[in-house]
């Protein structure tokens, strides 16, 4: 291999990758718009996004196949369920800390991420289940590199689900309402804005998000278990803050360059694959040390 | 009467804001709130559109009870407000800004709005024409596609009625529009307020400090000090009344006049 073909495999490899950490961030990013609550309970949505994804597999495999097709339906099933239990979980457990000391409810947050790891660890049994799919390992070669065509449908639907929540947020009555509450919630009161509704909004499509990126994960890398959350989790965190957090675009444009840099960051002489994780976390804490707004965010003034 | 207070109590931590106050507009009616700084004016806003709930007393709009309604309601049952200081959507552009107004007169739930149902489509083109039709009415089309930010201030204010007026209100309440408007502003913003009554058949009732102005746009003045309504009526007979003179002078035996 030419070391521009490698280089290619490392760019393919961190798009697919950075897909992932984007649909993560995306959630992580919206919700802490609307209610600056930096929910780390997001990633066991991912978690619970995959294993109803897989149920919802089993169940529509008969009729649709366990292929692209198949795995969409489940996928867009997981999405609603899982959009709904963010709803659920905004209305329970945040919702009633909204007026709150910061600092509770990123306690809750975190709780919630426990309620959900524990309640998925006594469910499974803390074994991994395998995310048994008909996808094949089929592709094509551009020269040496090698595009399978399950990165290629996987790439393409995260981009279609971004492109999605872009035009919603940019076009739409509640896509404005959504930036206008970000901005100023008891405005958006007087204006007869219902913002515990579009906050209800933005956990829906934050949640099935992360669910959308659970079920593609479980049938991309074909195994799921409680704890897939958690790393995830602080990887789209990570994502957000380099793009700016409370930036959408800016959640976009960390998860790739975030999965950009794990991908080479792994070839990088003398650090293999192994020391990815402390990669992704140093790259954090600079960009808190260096550029704390992150790439798009804004400075803000901090009212406690 | 359309909009009533009737005995309206208000305290914080027994420190009482708003004492018993009975305060009408009449419908059709360009009308001021005045009184010294502290003497409760912008509480009453917030009383009236549903921010503060008051301890006692009772509030109409047309005969429709507005007591422990939430702002969102309010609005919705028609009034709408502009602030003391300027606070627009800074990173929205200007007609964002105005369409933001319109969202609580959309009959489409929020369900319909994420599944891009058909019917929203025709929603979102009603909400950006009526929209529209706020700006040109305060005669800012041609920066409909800025940034909220990049406005000069006596723009921002102006932008700030035609979110209100997107609100589609009977009621305009205006908290001291005309503060840090020059000269030439402030008789632009006279001439709004009269076209948004005359035109649109709003009523406006304002609070102001800016005397020339009040006494120029107005047709009945209300006086409200530490919390009491002290008098009311046309600008000639509250410009004269002793007891005006007196809040805002303090007691004091040399005659003065406003």
């Amino acid at each position: 291999m030419a070391w521009y073909d490698l280089f290619l495999q490392m760019i393919v490899d961190g798009l697919v990758l950075g897909a992932f950490y984007a649909l993560v961030a995306l959630g992580y990013t919206m919700v802490f718009g609307v209610i600056k609550l930096l929910n780390f309970a997001h990633g066991d949505l991912y978690m619970t996004g995959a294993f109803v994804g897989f149920g919802a597999l089993s169940l529509v495999s008969g009729v649709f196949g366990a292929g692209w097709p198949g795995i969409f339906i489940a996928m867009l099933l997981s999405m609603l369920a899982v959009g709904c239990l963010g709803v659920v979980i905004e209305r329970v457990a945040y919702h009633p800390m909204l007026t709150a000391p910061r600092l509770s409810i990123l306690i809750t947050a975190l709780a919630v991420s426990l309620v959900l790891q524990n309640a998925a660890l006594t469910l499974t049994g803390g074994q991994y289940t395998a995310f048994r799919t008909d996808l094949g390992f089929g592709g094509f070669s551009l020269g040496n590199l090698f595009l399978s065509w399950n990165q290629i449908v996987l790439v393409t639907t995260a981009a279609v689900l971004m492109i999605a929540l872009e035009l919603f947020v940019s076009k739409t009555l509640y896509g404005r309402a959504m930036r206008a509450v970000a901005i100023d919630k008891d405005m958006c009161r007087m204006l007869g804005i219902n913002v515990s509704a579009v906050i209800a909004i933005t956990f829906f499509i934050g949640s099935g998000l992360a669910a959308a990126a659970g079920t593609m994960a479980g049938a991309y890398y074909g195994s799921i278990w409680y704890f897939m959350g958690f790393l995830i989790g602080l990887k789209a965190f990570t994502a957000a803050v380099i793009g700016g957090i409370g930036s959408i675009t800016g959640a976009m444009l960390g998860g790739l360059i975030l999965g950009l840099l794990e991908s080479f960051g792994t070839h990088i002489p003398f650090i293999g694959s192994e020391w990815k994780d402390v990669f992704t976390f140093t790259i954090l804490i600079l960009v808190l040390v260096l550029k704390p707004t992150g790439l798009l965010g804004k400075s803000e003034v901090e009212r406690m | 009467m359309l909009l009533q207070l009737k005995g309206v109590s208000l305290s914080f931590a027994g420190n009482t804001v708003l004492d018993a106050v009975d305060f009408g507009v009449e419908r059709g009616r360009i009308q001021s709130l005045i009184g010294p700084n502290g003497a409760g004016k912008t509480s009453l806003f917030n009383v009236i559109t549903g921010f503060y709930r008051p301890q006692l007393g009772e509030i109409s709009l047309d005969g429709q009870p507005l007591i422990k309604r939430k702002p969102h309601t309010v609005t919705r049952l028609g009034i709408a407000r502009t602030f003391q200081n300027v606070r627009l959507f800074h990173e929205m552009s200007v007609l964002e800004n105005v369409m933001a107004g319109q969202h609580c007169r959309s009959r489409a739930g929020a369900l319909a709005a994420v599944l891009r149902l058909p019917s929203q489509r025709a929603e979102e083109r009603r909400i950006f024409e009526t929209s529209l039709e706020c700006l040109d009415f305060v005669g800012l089309t041609a920066y409909r596609d800025r940034l909220a930010t990049n406005l000069a201030y006596g723009h921002q204010r102006r932008v700030e009625i035609a979110r209100a007026l997107a609100t589609e209100p009977r009621l305009l309440l205006l908290d001291e529009p005309a503060a840090g408007l020059n000269s030439g502003e402030k008789q632009a913003l006279i001439e709004l307020i009269q076209r948004i009554r005359d035109a649109r058949g709003v009523s406006v009732l304002l609070i102001e400090h800016d005397m020339s102005l009040v006494m120029n746009v107005s047709e009945h003045i209300s006086v409200l000090d530490h919390g009491s309504l002290i008098t009311e009526g046309t600008p000639q007979a509250v410009q004269n009344d002793p007891a005006v003179i007196e809040a805002y002078l303090g007691q004091d035996d040399e005659e003065l006049a406003l």
